[in-house]
């Protein structure tokens, strides 16, 4: 089982490097050869003289990034990018991203769609497809969303898992709110599933956690990385009989309520966070001892999909990244509520003045596709308050 | 990667210029030789020394003096004469001439040269004009140059930096070109970035005072007044103020020229700080300015150069932004500054800075991993701010001092192509831009509520 991962822009590229180190140093230090082997063929390909080749395709609209990446690659003699798996152009999309959505996607369609073609045909089972790009910029954010959606065209069958990145609150970009409102918005009906870290969440890890003075963009990214490596690392659930087949990708991410299921109006709010789903994934010491029992209780989910149905349990003996025993929670729940209200709150207080609404206008987004992103946004704000 | 073109225009335009490219020449060589990192100039693609071949410039002027200066001087190899394009009899401080009579005649001439430039490039992304808006080259044919741009080059970024003329300022007419010019800066420049001559003295004068009360020299290596080090061999009375323009440019540049771990491209700029589209100007107040000038001063922290930025005292139009209202504010920070300061210094300058309702985290960041020459840090701050209403209002009291009188209004009047009506638009077109920045301070202390989202039928 492979997956395909899609670096989108700045962030994208920066945050694909820092993964794909720590899965290739995680495997080769694995003390089990089936656990580096099933990682290796998930993440690389070998070369015909031997070489780690990472099933990845790299794009931005300007070539530094990319660059970098590539060289930092190469020179970890470890494992490398694939020569000729890189796309970029020479000018960024300005943090607009309507500029990479209208402008740059569809201009580059071609050579990209082919790009994840050639990947993708290297692998003997494709368990899916990961972009991995940031919410706030103008490239990962537009191109990354016009690339999703080429992706769904082209593989109507195959699982998309987009990794985002959701800006720090302040600081990076002062139109990423409608950026991000954009993008969630055709994300959401295009991809199966949507992993997000938040760059502030991630800011203060570093900072209180691992008591880092200066934080640099690459402690962060390297987080980043550590969490995505700790879900996507082969683990063994209940039914995989001691073999590494779970794709990684494939659990049900998307759960929604039953159609003939009435919500009741005029909830109470309540500090409570109600999940829909929760996986969890254990690795390293004595895993199959931990007990678990409390992410069972019936109390956290809906009433409308039962507790053994929506907790998963991915168990593996192997430790990750030198880590003795490490547990990782991939919720799906009213958590990133919050965070997405504020985002649209934000970005229709601003759409309200129409303020910087005519740098978008001028590369064919109108005022109506504002509207409709916002107004499908909504929903889905409403879908996760209204969970019970 | 992508390349600019600068294009200098008039008497002060073309001596900021060489300043400009002086310090980024030295700049580049001084990075270079410590093999920090080389694939850069990307900016204008040029030429690590100041040996042969030619930088990415126009040169204008209507009168000689100045670009045969730099023809004569030590950068003359850098420029080739297919850049450069004078006169000899000057704009006589009359906008209209700039605009009217020179702009037509050298027209095709201009749109050949600019060309020229462009096709040596691989990637262009963005013109910077330097000009003077008291004048009558600079602001007369500076921003008739804008124009060409925009019919020309309509995708490529422009940005442009006028050097406001003082109140006391010798050219009689200079608020009839000013404002004639701001007409078309307001129109066809995606930003602007203001400087007023009486706060360059003013930095200059403070500076001086510094260092001498303490009895030190500025620093040899302090590229922040003074040329020296460099080409400039006997200081000109313009050319500490002219320096300080040049850092501001460089400062604007740095990224398009160097690496850095959150890149800002230039056209970041408008996209980020324009909200409406003739709001584009921009005030810009560069940091550590004084402490750098003086050996003796102890270095400032990198926190009190955050806060630095926002005093009055930095900024380079004589305005307070901090008592007006921000609709938005650029940080370029480069060398030894990270994104926890970065963060830190956001959290903690927040609250002490009103912004317009709708944009409360109105903030952009860059950073430039390479400092200017001879510093460990340094920061460039770029604010929309609604203080420009009265330094524009200002201007507006001068120019209709002179307009009621009619008073040297026959110069202009005698050009050709240039109508009276010219006048009263430009003077409308000042008006309603006054207007707009009155209109968003007028929410400055009112409670604005959230506008009322969407309801959804759940």
């Amino acid at each position: 089982m492979s997956v395909v991962t899609v670096q989108l822009g700045q962030c994208g590229n920066q945050v694909g490097l820092e993964l794909f180190d720590v899965i290739s140093n995680d495997a080769r230090e694995a003390q089990r050869r089936t656990y580096g082997s099933a990682c290796y063929d998930r993440f690389f390909h070998q070369t015909t003289n031997g070489e780690l080749e990472a099933r990845a395709v790299l794009i931005d609209m300007e070539p530094k990034v990319i660059n970098h990446s590539m060289t930092k690659a190469a020179k970890s003699g470890k494992w490398r990018y694939g020569e000729k798996s890189h796309f970029s152009q020479k000018q960024g999309s300005g943090n607009n991203w309507a500029n990479g959505f209208c402008v740059h996607g569809p201009r580059n369609k071609e050579v990209v769609e082919e790009l994840v073609r050639r990947e993708v045909e290297r692998c003997e089972r494709l368990a899916g497809l990961m972009p991995i790009m940031s919410v706030a910029g103008g490239t990962g954010s537009g191109v990354g969303t016009y690339v999703t959606q080429c992706l769904r065209d082209t593989f109507p069958k195959s699982f998309i898992l987009n990794h985002l990145m959701w800006p720090y609150s302040t600081g990076e970009v002062i139109v990423q709110n409608y950026n991000s409102v954009l993008t969630l918005a055709k994300l959401y009906r295009l991809s199966d599933a949507i992993l997000v870290h938040e760059n502030n969440t991630i800011h203060r890890i570093c900072s209180q956690l691992l008591n880092i003075k200066h934080i640099t963009f690459s402690d962060v990214n390297r987080v980043i990385a550590h969490q995505l490596g700790s879900v996507l690392q082969p683990a063994l659930t209940q039914d995989s009989y001691g073999t590494y087949s779970r794709n990684p990708l494939g659990i049900d991410w998307q759960v929604r309520p039953p159609s003939n299921f009435e919500r009741t109006r005029g909830l109470p709010t309540h500090n409570f966070n109600r999940s829909l789903a929760n996986l969890l994934i254990l690795r390293g010491k004595d895993v199959y001892s931990a007990e678990t029992g409390n992410f069972e209780e019936p109390a956290l989910y809906t009433s409308w999909l039962p507790s053994n149905e929506a907790f998963n349990a991915w168990k593996s003996t192997v430790p990750f990244d030198k880590y003795e025993k490490s547990a990782t929670l991939v919720n799906n729940s009213q958590s990133l509520l919050l965070p997405l209200d504020n985002i649209v709150e934000k970005a229709w207080n601003m759409f309200a003045s129409r303020a910087y609404v005519h740098q978008y206008t001028k590369y064919g987004i109108t005022e109506e596709d504002f509207l409709e992103s916002f107004t499908s946004l909504e929903q889905v704000i409403s879908s996760y308050r209204h969970l019970c | 990667m992508t390349q600019s073109v600068v294009v200098q225009v008039g008497q002060c335009g073309n001596q900021v210029g060489y300043r400009f490219w002086d310090l980024a020449l030295r700049e580049h060589a001084y990075v270079n030789k410590k093999g920090l990192y080389d694939e850069a100039i990307s900016m204008n693609e040029t030429h690590t020394n100041l040996a042969g071949g030619s930088v990415q410039a126009v040169l204008v002027d209507m009168e000689e003096g100045v670009v045969n200066q730099i023809r004569q001087g030590p950068l003359k190899d850098v420029f080739d004469s297919t850049q450069l394009l004078t006169d000899v009899s000057g704009s006589g401080n009359n906008w209209a001439m700039g605009y009217m009579t020179y702009g037509s005649a050298y027209r095709e001439q201009i749109i050949e040269k600019l060309r020229k430039m462009a096709e040596h490039c691989d990637c262009l992304q963005c013109f910077f004009l330097i000009h003077s808006m008291g004048g009558g080259t600079g602001s007369g044919l500076g921003t008739r140059v804008l124009r060409l741009l925009e019919d020309e080059f309509p995708e490529v970024c422009r940005i442009v930096t006028s050097v406001y003329p003082s109140e006391e300022d010798d050219v009689v007419t200079s608020p009839y070109n000013s404002v004639l010019a701001m007409r078309e800066l307001s129109e066809y420049a995606d930003c602007v970035l203001p400087v007023e001559n009486q706060s360059l003295m003013n930095i200059v004068n403070r500076i001086r005072r510094y260092s001498g009360k303490t009895g030190s020299a500025v620093r040899m290596d302090s590229t922040v007044i003074s040329g020296h080090g460099g080409l400039s061999t006997g200081e000109k009375p313009f050319d500490a103020m002219n320096n300080i323009v040049a850092n501001l440019l460089l400062h604007v540049t740095s990224s398009a020229r160097f690496q850095g771990s959150l890149n800002m491209d230039l056209n970041e700029i408008p996209m980020n700080l324009v909200p409406f589209p003739r709001l584009h100007y921009l005030v810009p107040s560069l940091t550590p300015l004084y402490s750098l000038a003086d050996v003796s001063m102890p270095p400032r922290r990198v926190d009190q150069m955050f806060s630095d930025a926002f005093s009055k005292e930095q900024q380079l139009i004589g305005a307070e932004p901090r008592h007006s209202l921000y609709l938005a504010c650029a940080l370029l920070l480069r060398g030894d500054v990270g994104v926890s300061d970065l963060q830190r210094n956001i959290q903690r300058l927040r609250p002490t800075l009103p912004f317009v309702w709708w944009n409360q985290e109105g903030w952009k960041a860059g950073l430039c991993s390479v400092p200017p020459f001879g510093h460990t840090h340094s920061l460039l701050a770029l604010a929309n701010n609604t203080c420009l209403k009265a330094t524009f209002s200002r201007l507006k009291e001068r120019f209709m001092k002179l307009y009621r009188k009619k008073a040297h209004l026959h110069h202009y009047l005698h050009v050709e192509g240039l109508e009276q009506s010219t006048f009263s638009e430009a003077v409308s077109s000042l008006s309603s831009l006054i207007a707009e920045y009155q209109q968003l301070d007028n929410t400055k202390d009112r409670v604005i509520p959230n506008a009322p989202r969407l309801s959804i039928a759940t």
